[in-house]
This record gives C-alpha cells, structure tokens and sequence, in this order.
C-alpha cells in the first residue's frame, strides 16, 4: 500500500516555536488524485497541519515524519517540498508589494522547473487559467494581493495552482470569505487542476459547497490536535447537520 | 507584464570592486593633507583664473573655521592628513574614446560606459580620480546648443561668466565644512547648459570613479537649465574597496528655469571604505519642475539630504530615494524642500533598507515660508529591516509659517516578514531570493522611476548585497 501512496503522515506531533504543542500524532496515507477532507472546529489545528506539512520553520516537528513519493521530507525545506509537487492555498495569502501577480508565478514556475519561462506561451496558459477563474486580466500586473479582496485573494491562490500543477495540494479554506458564484467559479478551477494533473487534494474547509462536485474519497475530523474520526464523503453532509458534536 | 526587471541576472562581485592595475608613474598624486600649499597647487595645476584661485583660498579659511558637524554619524575615522586632495592621470582629457589611456578605459569598458553612450544617451561624461578623462556629446543635441563640458574648460571659455555668476551660489561654502572644503580643492565635475525651450528627449550622463586610495574626489556639477528646456541628467559612482579612508565630498548645483524641467537620477555605488559627504541642491523658477530619483547603496558614512528651493510661483518638486545599509555602514539620508513661491508643491517619498548592522536614517526637513501661500507637502518613509541588529530610524522635520498649507506625512518602519519569506518559498522560490524578491518589490517604486538599464543595475546591487558579501 505504502507502494503508491503520495503522501504519508507517519504519528505527527507539532508544536509552535518548540513550545505549544498544537498537533498530537497525526496519521495520513493519501494516493494520487484522492481527494481528502479535513474538518474541525476552529482552532482545532487545521491550518497548523498545512503549514507543517508544507515546511513553515514556525511548526516544530517534533515525532512522527512526513513521507512524500517515499521520500522523507520532514526536514526539508519549504521551496524543495514545492519543487517535489507540494502546494498550499493559503487561508490568509500574503501582500508582497512591488512584485506583480504574473512576474511572481513566472518566478515560481521558472524557480520549480529549472527551465527558462518562455514569455508567450506562459502569457497564454495565464489568460486560459484567469478565464477559468472569471479574473480580470488586469490582474496579472497588480502587485501580488495588494489591495485584493478576501475572494480575489482565493481566486489568486488557485491561479498558482493551475499555473504550477503540482502533484498534491492543500487547500485551507479556498472557499470561506466567497460568494455564491465565486465558490462555483473555484471549484471549477480545482476540478480543472485534478483533471489535468490527477492531482491528490486535502481540503480544509468549514463548508460543503466547494466539493459540490468533487468526488471525497475520504473525510477526517481532528478536534484538538487529534484525528478522532475518518469517515468517506457522506460524513461531510452529516457533520454539516449536525456539526461536531458527538466527536467533542 | 513589462516587469522582468524582477529576473536579474547572476552577479558579478568583481564588477564594482576590482582594482585597477595602477602604473604609479603614469599619476600625479599630490601629497596628502590639507594646506594653503596644496590649495594652490590645486590651483595652479588647473590653471585656475584668479578669482578662483582666491575664492579657493576663501574656502580654505572657512573649511578651518567651521566645525565639524556632531549632529550625524561619526566621521571620526576620516582624518584629512592622509586624504591626497588631488590624483590625476598624466593625460589631457580626450573627446575620442579610442584615446583615454588603456587602463582607465578597460576600467570604464568594465562598468559598461561607453557601451551605455552609444545605446541610448546624448551625452556621457567620465571622470576618474580627480579629472574628467573623457567627455562627449552627440553631434545632434550639440546643434540644439546644449553644452556639457567639463567646468575647467567652461571657466576659460564662452560660458565663463555664467560659471562665475553660479559657481557655489547655491551652496555656498559656508553651509557647512565640507561645502567650504569642496571650494577648496574642487576638481573635475561637470557644466551642462540647455538653453531656452530646448527639450532634450536622450539623457546625458557622467560617471564618477574614484579609483585611487586615500584619495578624496570633490567633482561639481553645475546645471542650467533655461526657461521652457528640459533635461534628464544621470550620474553614477563607484570605487573599490580599499582599507584606508577615502572622502568623496562633491558637489551639485542645479537651476531650473521659469517652467523648465530637470531630472536628476543617481545611483550610488562608492566602496564600503568612502565617507561620502556630498552636498547637492536645486532652485526652481516660476512653474518649474524639479525631480530627483536618488539610490544610495555604498560608502561607509553618508551625509546626503539633496534639497530643493521652490523660488517660484507654482514650482514643484518630487524627490524618490531608497537607501541600502549594509554591514558596518552608516547611511544619514533624506531629502530637504523650502517652498517660497505660492503655490509650490513638493512630494518626499523615500526607502530604506537596512541589513547585517547596517544603520539607515532618513532625516528630512520640510520649511513652508510665509510667502509660500497654499503650498502643498507630502512625506512619506518606509524602513526595512531585515534582521534583528539592524536600524532604521526617521527623524522628519517640518517647519510651517502659513495656516494653508497642505501638509502629510507617513513613516512606517517594519522589519521583512517570516511569513511573507514562507509564502514565496512555498512557490519553489529560495530563501534568498524570497528575501530579494521581497526586497526588490519594496524598491520597485523607486526603480520604476529609472531608466531601464539602471534599473536592472539597482535590482542587482540589491541581490548583491542581499546575498551577503
Ligand atoms: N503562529 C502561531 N502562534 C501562536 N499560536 C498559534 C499559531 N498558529 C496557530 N496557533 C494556535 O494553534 C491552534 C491551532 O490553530 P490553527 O490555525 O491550526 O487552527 P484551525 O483549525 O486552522 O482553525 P480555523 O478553523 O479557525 O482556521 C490555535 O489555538 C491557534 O491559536
Ligand atoms: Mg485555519
């Protein structure tokens, strides 16, 4: 089984800054183009699970390890991990000032591939990917989320994400803070990157409209640091009822 | 889309700091220290008509006088007795390139002048040491009347009297000791006059290399720029890096005419050894426009706040900087206004980045005098630190004799954010260039202001010295 896993989370614990214990042995096995999600009330470690697996210095591995395409990556470097097919939409994306969109996941893709960005075939596959997304294209100039709303900052996240294709992507709540539409208009988007790439996916998300039509192989729930359940898709729809209760 | 300055090309440490293979015998080194002797040495080896020769010696009595300034940061390990005021090579200065002496040209060839004459200037002046070796400007600005010569020619020649009439009015050397020591022992620098609605489109440059150790460089640049003309005038400095102290104490005098414009673009590049203590300032006439871009990356001390005089009605001036503190560097910058005209309006917007220990400090002053009726002022400083010994500070000051003025002021001081390093690393990007793209990014508003080429110059001087050297 471990054979074809993509990622394995092998007894998690992470603390923050060496202190805070947040994350208490954390256990994951997900495949190419599965699709998992994660729920949890607020503050139950979520994000702190993306940002560890995705290298954040802040978030002290301290037992288990992190396995990808079998190779162990607990210790390496964020960029690298973005190099080996590891991608996160951010809950909260970043303003970087004086560095527009487009010269950014040109940057990205070139520092990933290796290989020299060639300007009219990435300017192509940009407008395609902004289309998909309904983004204006006057976008593409703006400095990176400078100035973006909470959904234009979304809209961004999952641009990069068709831009850079990775082979596995976390999604922290890409849906939370969007419209009607613009929920739909995403979804869209990560169903195009899992076509193309059959892309693996673990979605942390509070809501059921983002995987409206995505197919959930599998649905964890950590509640204080601990996944206290794995269920299949259906769980989603019952949690939205009945919330967390009986796993508290 | 236009925004691949961001991809910068690999650096070459050896471009800035390379030391030129000096023939001693072929330079004229005069001893070190400061005397009435070497005053009118200086004097004579320029030939110098005798006003000046007085007025040098006028200086010479005032740089004693004044003290040094104790307001700034220390300048104690600059000691005049070991600065030679005067190094010049043995040759004449040559308006063919194929003629400056080989060694001097391989030095200039390595930082990419002429190459940048012929591509897109009207006219490039090259100053090494103490003399300017080559001076040229293009046939077609030449017929518009446009002078750019060196000012030891423009003092014997037709413009003479204008010299006079200009030469350190603006600066007088009583401003401060360093204004009086640059009377003193002046040397090379520049004349540019454009004349009445001439508008020249290419801009003119001069590049300043100090190459000599020990040595102090007090080049000055004196502009005139007449009624309805334009111009865009850059200027470029370098030097490699020595372990003794050498002085660079310049000056820059600049007159912008009723409705006329000038831009002034810089970009600083002196060796870690330089205590760089340049006095530069502009006076505008009615409607005029006065611009400075200024990016200050060398030296070891700076002492440098360009300042503007807003003489005539409805007159204007913008002033967009960005300064680099590295390791053991002490950079006091900013920019000064004084609006006298009505109407008269001026936007300070500066940057500042400091590193390794590096102490940034923006000082600013802003005076709105009481004939300066509905002036209009904006401040704005941004401080970047990058680790935890660094230091940023801003001492802005202002200065308000009217009750209409219009007056803003905005300083942040914020240190590179770990979060925001992660995010660009969680693309693919390193931790170095997360930091330099960061970096960069926070530059960028002041490198769009620059030409092209210059641009890409500052984004890798700032990979250069983000990469740590
Ligand atoms: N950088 C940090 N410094 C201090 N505490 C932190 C930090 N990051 C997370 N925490 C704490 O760790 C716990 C888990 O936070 P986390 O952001 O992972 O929760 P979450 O499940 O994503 O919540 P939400 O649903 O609200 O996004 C919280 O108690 C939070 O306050
Ligand atoms: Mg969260």
């Amino acid at each position: 089984m471990s054979e074809q896993s993509l990622l394995q989370v092998r007894d998690l614990s992470v603390s923050i800054d060496n202190e805070l214990p947040i994350l208490n042995r954390i256990n994951l096995d997900i495949k190419p183009g599965e699709t998992h999600v994660l729920m949890g009330p607020n503050g139950a470690g979520k994000s702190t699970l993306g940002f560890t697996l995705m290298g954040n210095p802040h978030y002290v591995v301290t037992e288990g390890n992190i396995i990808f395409e079998g190779q162990d990556i607990t210790d390496l470097s964020s960029d690298k991990r973005a190099k080996a097919g590891m991608f996160l939409s951010f809950q909260n994306p970043y303003e970087v000032p004086g560095i527009s969109l487009s010269s950014f996941i040109r940057n990205a893709y070139h520092a990933q591939t290796g290989a020299p960005v060639k300007l009219l075939a990435f300017q192509k596959s940009l407008k395609a990917a902004m289309e998909i997304l309904s983004m204006d294209e006057s976008y593409a100039d703006r400095d990176l989320n400078v100035g973006f709303s909470g959904g234009e900052k979304k809209k961004a996240e999952i641009l990069q994400l068709l831009m850079l294709s990775p082979k596995f992507a976390i999604l922290d709540e890409t849906d939370s803070g969007l419209d009607v539409d613009a929920v739909r208009t995403v979804s869209k988007g990560v169903e195009e990157y899992q076509k193309k790439k059959d892309g693996a996916l673990l979605i942390i998300t509070h809501s059921t409209k983002i995987l409206e039509s995505l197919h959930v192989d599998y649905t964890h729930v950590l509640v204080k640091g601990n996944i206290v359940h794995t269920g299949d898709g259906s769980l989603v729809d019952e949690i939205n009822e009945h919330g967390f209760e009986r796993f508290i | 889309m236009a925004d691949n300055k961001q991809v910068v090309a690999d650096i070459d440490r050896s471009l800035y700091d390379f030391k030129d293979i000096e023939n001693e015998k072929d330079f004229y080194r005069m001893e070190e220290g400061l005397t009435k002797e070497t005053v009118l040495k200086v004097s004579e080896e320029k030939n110098d008509p005798e006003w000046m020769r007085d007025f040098r010696l006028q200086c010479l009595e005032h740089y004693e006088n004044i003290k040094m300034p104790n307001w700034g940061p220390s300048i104690e390990g600059l000691d005049m007795a070991r600065i030679s005021s005067y190094v010049r090579h043995k040759s004449d200065m040559k308006g063919k390139w194929e003629d400056v002496p080989e060694e001097i040209k391989n030095t200039f060839e390595k930082l990419g002048i002429p190459q940048a004459e012929r591509e897109s200037l009207a006219g490039v002046g090259a100053q090494y040491d103490s003399e300017l070796v080559y001076h040229n400007v293009k046939d077609e600005v030449a017929a518009q009347g446009v002078i750019y010569t060196d000012l030891e020619s423009a003092l014997h020649g037709e413009y003479a009297d204008m010299i006079k009439e200009h030469f350190m009015k603006l600066v007088p050397p009583t401003d401060h000791k360093f204004a009086a020591l640059h009377g003193a022992v002046w040397s090379g620098g520049s004349f540019v006059y454009v004349p009445k609605g001439v508008k020249v489109d290419i801009p003119l440059q001069s590049y300043f290399r100090l190459n000599a150790a020990g040595a102090g460089q007090f080049e000055h640049t004196l502009i005139i720029v007449d009624e309805g003309a334009d111009l865009h005038f850059i200027e470029g400095c370098s030097a490699p890096k020595y372990n003794v102290a050498n002085l660079h104490a310049g000056c820059v005098e600049l007159y912008v005419g009723k409705n006329a414009r000038l831009r002034y673009s810089t970009i600083e590049n002196w060796s870690k050894n330089m205590y760089n203590l340049n006095t530069k300032r502009a006076v505008v006439e009615e409607g005029g426009i006065m611009e400075w871009v200024s990016g200050s990356f060398g030296s070891h001390t700076s002492y440098l706040y360009p300042m503007t005089i807003l003489k005539g009605d409805g007159s204007k001036m913008e002033f967009t900087g960005i300064t680099f503190a590295g390791k053991g560097q002490n950079l006091d910058t900013g920019a000064k206004v004084v609006h006298i005209g009505e109407r008269t309006s001026s936007v300070i917007s500066t940057k500042s980045i400091s590193k390794d220990g590096g102490i940034g400090t923006y000082r600013s002053s802003v005076t709105i005098q009481k004939t300066a009726k509905k002036a209009k002022a904006s401040v704005s400083c941004d401080s970047l630190m990058l680790d935890s010994i660094s230091r940023a500070d801003t001492i802005p000051a202002m200065d308000i004799r009217t009750n209409d003025a219009d007056v803003g002021h905005e300083a942040k001081i914020g240190r590179i954010s770990d979060e925001a390093v992660f995010y660009l690393m969680s693309r693919g990007i390193t931790e170095e260039d997360a930091k330099a793209m960061i970096v960069s990014g926070f530059a960028n508003p002041v490198s769009k202001e620059l030409p092209l080429e210059y641009a890409v110059e500052m984004n890798n001087l700032i990979k250069l010295e983000m990469s740590g050297h």
